[in-house]
C-alpha cells in the first residue's frame, strides 16, 4: 500500500505549472491537487504516475468569486470552502447542502472542487452539480485556454475531454435565479461513501406551473447528465406528487444504468426512480 | 527509487530534519522518520481515519498527504495533546466515558474531534455526529465515543 516512486514538481505560478505539465504529461505526468482520490489509487498502484505536478503552491488558483453572473471556482478551492455560504441566493444554499454529502470532514479539508471534476468519478457530487447546472470548465495549457461546457466534458468513467497537457484551472457555475428551488438526494449504504445514485433538481414556479426544470442524475450511469425526459415531465405541470412521480418514472426509464457485482442494472434503475422523486420532494 | 529531499517537519512544535522520497506519505514520515508512533496507520487509503493529524489547523488524513507537502507546516499529533502530565480534555473524556477499548483508532478520533472543535466550537450535535462518521472504530460501537466528544466539547466551550 505504498505509492510507486514519482518525481514531485512544485510550481509557484500558473505559467510554470503549464510549462512543466506540457513537458511531463507525455511521460505519464499528472496534476496533484487535493490528492484525496489520486493518492488512494496510487496507494493501490492502480495509478503510478512518473511525475506529479503539485498545484498546491500555485498562486492565483484560489479564486472563489462571482463574475458576470457566474460563480468562479479556482483549482485550489477545497470542498470545505462550501461549508459556509459562498454566494447569496439559491446557488449558495445548494452548494452548502450538497457539500455535506462529499466523503468526510477531513477529506473535505483537502479535496478540491476542480479536482473532483477532473477525476470524473460517476458518483461525484460536484460533477453532478456541474452537469445539472450547465457549468463551464476552463482548461489551460501552454497552447492556450479553452472553455468546455460540462455537457461536453464528462466522457465516461473517470474520463473527460481534458487533454493530457491541460490543467483544469477553473470551473464556473451559473447563478440560479432568486426564485429557483432546488432539491438533492443521494443514496449510499454508509455515511460518506460513494453514491449508488444521486439526483439534483432545480426549477422555478411561474403562474403555479413548473418552469425551467433541470433534472440531473449521477452515480447511475457512466457519467452524470441531465435527463430531458424527466424535465419534460415537470415543465408546465403543478409542483406536486403527481408531476414528481411522473418525472421519477421518466428518469428511471431513460437511464442506462451501470452494473457491478453487487448491483444489478434493474436495482440501480429503481434507485434512480427513488432519488429523483426524493430530490423533488426535498425541493418542495 | 527517486532522489530523497531534505525537509523539516515541525511536529508538536519540534523540528525534525529528515530525508524522504516524494512518495513517502506524511503518516509514514511521522512514524518511521520522526519516531512519533502515536499516529496509527490503518487502511493507508483514506478510509479509516486512524492516521488523522492536524496540519496548519486542519484535521487531515496523513496517509493522503505526502511528507514533502507538509514541510514548513505546523503538524500536531496525539503526542502533543497533553500538557505535561495534564491530559487534554478530549483525552480525559475518552477515559471517563469509556470511548475506547483496543485504542487503535483513538489517536485518529482524538485529533479529528480536537481539530474540528477548535475550528467550530459551536458545532451542532447533528454536524458533530456527521464528523464522527469520518473515522472507523471496530470495538466501541461509537456510542461512548460520541458521549466523550460531546462532554469534551462542552468543557472546551466552557474554557473559552
Amino acid at each position: 500500500m505504498k505509492p510507486a516512486p514519482f518525481i514531485h514538481h512544485v510550481p509557484k505560478t500558473i505559467e510554470e505549472a503549464l510549462a512543466i505539465l506540457a513537458e511531463v504529461a507525455p511521460q505519464d505526468g499528472r496534476v496533484l491537487a487535493g490528492g484525496q482520490s489520486l493518492v488512494p489509487i496510487m496507494a493501490f498502484r492502480m495509478a503510478r504516475p512518473a511525475h506529479l505536478v503539485d498545484i498546491n503552491e500555485v498562486k492565483g488558483l484560489d479564486k472563489l468569486a462571482v463574475e458576470g453572473g457566474k460563480l468562479v471556482i479556482g483549482a485550489r478551492v477545497r470542498h470545505a470552502a462550501f461549508h459556509k455560504n459562498v454566494v447569496d441566493g439559491p446557488l449558495g444554499k445548494l452548494l452548502t447542502y450538497v457539500v455535506r454529502h462529499i466523503a468526510h470532514y477531513p477529506i473535505r479539508m483537502r479535496g478540491t472542487f476542480c479536482g473532483s471534476l477532473a477525476h470524473a468519478d460517476p458518483a461525484s457530487e460536484w460533477c453532478l452539480v456541474a452537469a445539472t447546472l450547465g457549468g463551464e470548465i476552463i482548461a489551460k495549457s501552454k497552447r492556450g485556454e479553452r472553455v468546455i461546457a460540462a455537457a461536453n466534458f464528462f466522457e465516461g468513467i473517470m474520463s473527460t475531454s481534458l487533454a493530457e497537457d491541460e490543467l483544469l484551472a477553473e470551473a464556473r457555475l451559473p447563478l440560479l435565479p432568486a426564485d429557483a428551488k432546488f432539491g438533492f438526494y443521494e443514496f449510499n449504504r454508509r455515511a460518506g461513501d460513494f453514491a449508488m445514485a444521486a439526483a439534483l433538481v432545480t426549477y422555478r414556479v411561474a403562474g403555479g406551473k413548473i418552469a425551467d426544470a433541470r433534472v440531473g442524475v449521477g452515480g447511475a450511469e457512466d457519467r452524470p447528465r441531465r435527463i430531458p425526459e424527466a424535465e419534460a415531465a415537470l415543465n408546465g405541470k403543478a409542483a406536486g406528487d403527481e408531476a414528481f412521480r411522473a418525472a421519477a418514472e421518466a428518469a428511471a426509464k431513460a437511464v442506462d444504468p451501470l452494473e457491478d457485482v453487487q448491483t444489478s442494472g434493474e436495482y440501480r434503475r429503481d434507485l434512480v426512480r427513488a432519488v429523483v422523486r426524493r430530490a423533488l420532494e426535498h425541493s418542495a | 527509487m527517486t532522489e530523497k529531499s531534505n525537509i523539516t517537519l515541525n511536529i508538536n512544535g519540534r523540528n525534525h530534519a529528515i530525508g524522504v522520497e516524494p512518495r513517502r506519505t506524511l503518516a509514514d514520515a511521522i512514524r518511521e522518520d520522526c519516531g512519533q508512533t502515536g499516529t496509527h496507520i490503518g487502511c493507508e487509503h483514506g478510509v479509516c481515519g486512524a492516521c488523522t493529524v492536524i496540519v496548519d489547523g486542519e484535521p487531515v488524513r496523513s496517509c493522503l498527504m505526502f511528507a514533502v507537502q507538509a514541510a514548513g507546516k505546523k503538524i500536531r499529533t496525539v503526542e502533543g495533546l497533553a500538557k505535561g502530565d495534564e491530559l487534554h480534555p478530549m483525552q480525559r473524556a475518552f477515559m471517563e466515558h469509556h470511548g475506547l477499548q483496543c485504542g487503535f483508532c483513538t489517536p485518529g478520533f482524538l485529533m479529528l474531534a480536537v481539530g474540528v472543535l477548535e475550528r467550530e466550537p459551536d458545532i451542532s450535535n447533528e454536524d458533530l455526529l456527521d464528523v464522527l462518521a469520518s473515522n472507523l472504530c471496530r470495538c466501541t460501537g461509537y456510542q461512548n465515543i460520541i458521549k466523550a466528544v460531546r462532554a469534551a466539547a462542552a468543557e472546551m466551550r466552557g474554557a473559552r
